[in-house]
């Protein structure tokens, strides 16, 4: 009951945002496509860290190892293949064997939160200094050469499932990006409603009293990880359909850093927190690039503190108290116990 | 003679040079009742963690009806049925009352169950106004009322209660009595108490921890005028 009355408002809303991003095309011109393209693809990006780090607890400071191992991997996919396909599949696959791999080591291993956000990070800074280094004609796989520095240029886009030879136009391919991110969304809302969902929350309250209950707290923190990881490198894939290149700056520290002042602005413990954080920045930093009156990294940074000190809930999060609290005071008797279990979830 | 639930033989832990359990020798037959009491730092917590597969011990074993668990984890030890209720409130605080005692449900059946099942413990333990507050906001004495459901919610076989009395009322101390007992008989606990009218109230065998290692165990009575009880309660410092 709970479950269906909390999925009834996001099933509308992303109903609403499905009609929206299919008929974009008819009234925005194609720069302004193209722009919210890679918009949605961060923002899918966003929504592995809200998922890792807003419901599992997991601070990952590196969710750009998952995101440029996918990238790459949809790259070197696509061209040996010549069809885009497989390449997603690849995409989600290989940082998904990473993610394990790397979760395995860190949660079995025992390694505390802090430690865990600083051996991520220096993993995405390794994965970016080692493709960094593959300039030359030595380092290729199969017909794609990696490019060092340079990245690889060129890479085929999208193509309709099964025929390589049809090739999805720029509305196409913001749609298929518009739906991927509604479809992740959905998906990690049903998650978390799940005893799944309702555990590794658990878990990310209290290790100790979940132990204690009998959940073996390292299964579920690897798999959330490894959930994190595909997501992410679903992301890396829409992001070099978009471009159609791929460079080891999508490894680098700057965007490591964007996608956690997102999530944090956005607000943790919400999806729709890391998807308008992600969305509303990226657009702040393309109109302040626009004006250049201003340096966006200066401004990104202010806007954060800002954020910490006075709205450290993050945007989504601060808004639904505020209009619990107006809904509340206008409807007499305190909110049920229904409509508090639909906004938590 | 029957295997017991609980058996522990020089059971010890030592952390640098402090021998915290010291050459513990525990036995706890199926359906016991057994208190444990001891003052500050006689390792009466720290007994419960070795039991949990929170520490595991420098030497000795710990037996679950005659299984080794010295060095299993946490999760292996409560999936035996072990609960346990720890000192300082072990709950989920973002998460509402109920949400609290269905996880613990959750574990061993569905999802449908485990709702009748928090519902219906929910009521047992006079919870059911509170179901839907966040326990972060609680008092304490309902945060503890609240752990005690949540290791009910996991129907173990052996309960471990740390001070369950801890910051409670002297109207809910007795309904905690009530409830050890109504528990007790079908199940078996090891209680840990400071509070020396509850350990009346509830106890028949007492084991009284002092540095670490057994000081006395009996029956309750003789344990409360034992002399050596006395003086180590009261500081005396009785040379070990």
């Amino acid at each position: 009951m709970h479950l269906l009355n909390g999925m009834r408002g996001a099933l509308i809303g992303a109903a609403i945002a499905a009609v929206a991003i299919l008929t974009a095309p008819l009234y925005i011109d194609l720069f302004q496509i193209m722009q919210l393209t890679v918009f949605a693809a961060m923002a899918v990006l966003a929504l592995s860290l809200g998922f890792i780090w807003g419901y599992g607890g997991i601070l990952c400071f590196g969710q750009t190892s998952f995101f440029g191992l996918g990238a790459y991997a949809y790259a070197v996919a696509a061209i040996n293949f010549g069809d885009s396909t497989p390449a997603i599949a690849l995409a989600i696959l290989v940082p998904v064997i990473f993610a394990t791999l790397l979760g395995y080591f860190m949660i079995y291993g025992g390694i505390s939160d802090v430690y865990l956000g600083v051996i991520t990070l220096t993993v995405s800074l390794i994965l970016f200094n080692l493709v960094n280094s593959t300039a030359g004609d030595f380092y290729k796989i199969g017909e794609a050469r990696l490019g060092g520095f340079n990245g690889i240029p060129g890479v085929p886009t999208f193509n309709l499932p099964g025929d390589p030879s049809y090739i999805l136009t720029p509305e196409q391919a913001w749609m298929v990006t518009g739906m991927a991110l509604i479809l992740v969304y959905l998906g990690l809302r049903v998650l978390i409603a799940s005893s799944f969902g309702r555990i590794i929350v658990a878990i990310r309250e209290n290790e100790t009293r979940a132990a204690l209950l009998g959940y073996d707290p390292r299964i579920y923190k690897l798999i959330t990880f490894m959930i994190g990881g595909a997501i992410a490198g679903l992301a890396g894939a829409l992001y070099v359909n978009w471009g159609a290149f791929v460079s080891p700056t999508i490894f680098a520290l700057g965007l490591s850093a964007q996608i956690i002042i997102w999530v944090i602005i956005g607000g943790r413990g919400t999806l729709i927190g890391p998807v308008i954080g992600c969305l509303l920045l990226q657009w702040l930093v393309t109109e302040i690039g626009a004006q250049q009156a201003m340096d966006a990294n200066f401004v990104l940074g202010a806007i954060l503190i800002v954020f910490v000190l006075l709205v450290p809930k993050g945007i989504a999060p601060t808004l639904r108290d505020l209009a619990m609290s107006r809904l509340s005071r206008d409807t007499a008797p305190a909110p049920t116990a229904d409509a508090t279990a639909k906004v938590k979830t | 003679m029957s295997v017991p639930l609980l058996q522990t033989g020089g059971l010890t832990i030592r952390f640098g040079g402090v021998t915290a359990v010291d050459q513990v020798d525990f036995t706890l037959k199926e359906a016991e009742l057994r208190c444990l009491i001891g003052p500050n730092g006689a390792g009466k917590s720290t007994f419960f963690k070795l039991l949990t597969g929170q520490l595991h011990p420098t030497e000795g074993h710990v037996h679950l009806r005659g299984q080794d668990i010295s060095g299993a984890r946490p999760h292996e030890i409560a999936r035996l049925g072990v609960g346990i209720k720890t000192q300082v409130p072990n709950v989920f605080n973002a998460m509402t009352v109920q949400e609290n005692l269905w996880i613990a449900a959750r574990h061993k059946h569905t999802p449908a169950y485990a709702t009748e099942l928090t519902d219906q413990i929910l009521s047992e333990l006079r919870l059911t106004a509170i179901a839907h507050k966040e326990v972060g906001q609680l008092a304490h004495g309902q945060r503890q009322w609240v752990e005690i459901g949540t290791v009910l919610a996991g129907e173990p076989e052996l309960i471990l209660l740390d001070e369950p009395a801890a910051g409670m009322t002297h109207e809910e101390v007795e309904r905690t009595a009530e409830l050890i007992q109504d528990i007790n008989r079908s199940r078996a606990l090891v209680v840990v108490e400071h509070d020396m009218q509850f350990i009346k109230m509830i106890a028949k065998t007492v084991t009284v921890l002092h540095q670490g290692a057994v000081l006395i165990e009996d029956d309750v009575s003789r344990v409360l005028e034992d002399a050596r009880v006395r003086d180590v309660y009261l500081g005396k410092g009785l040379a070990a």
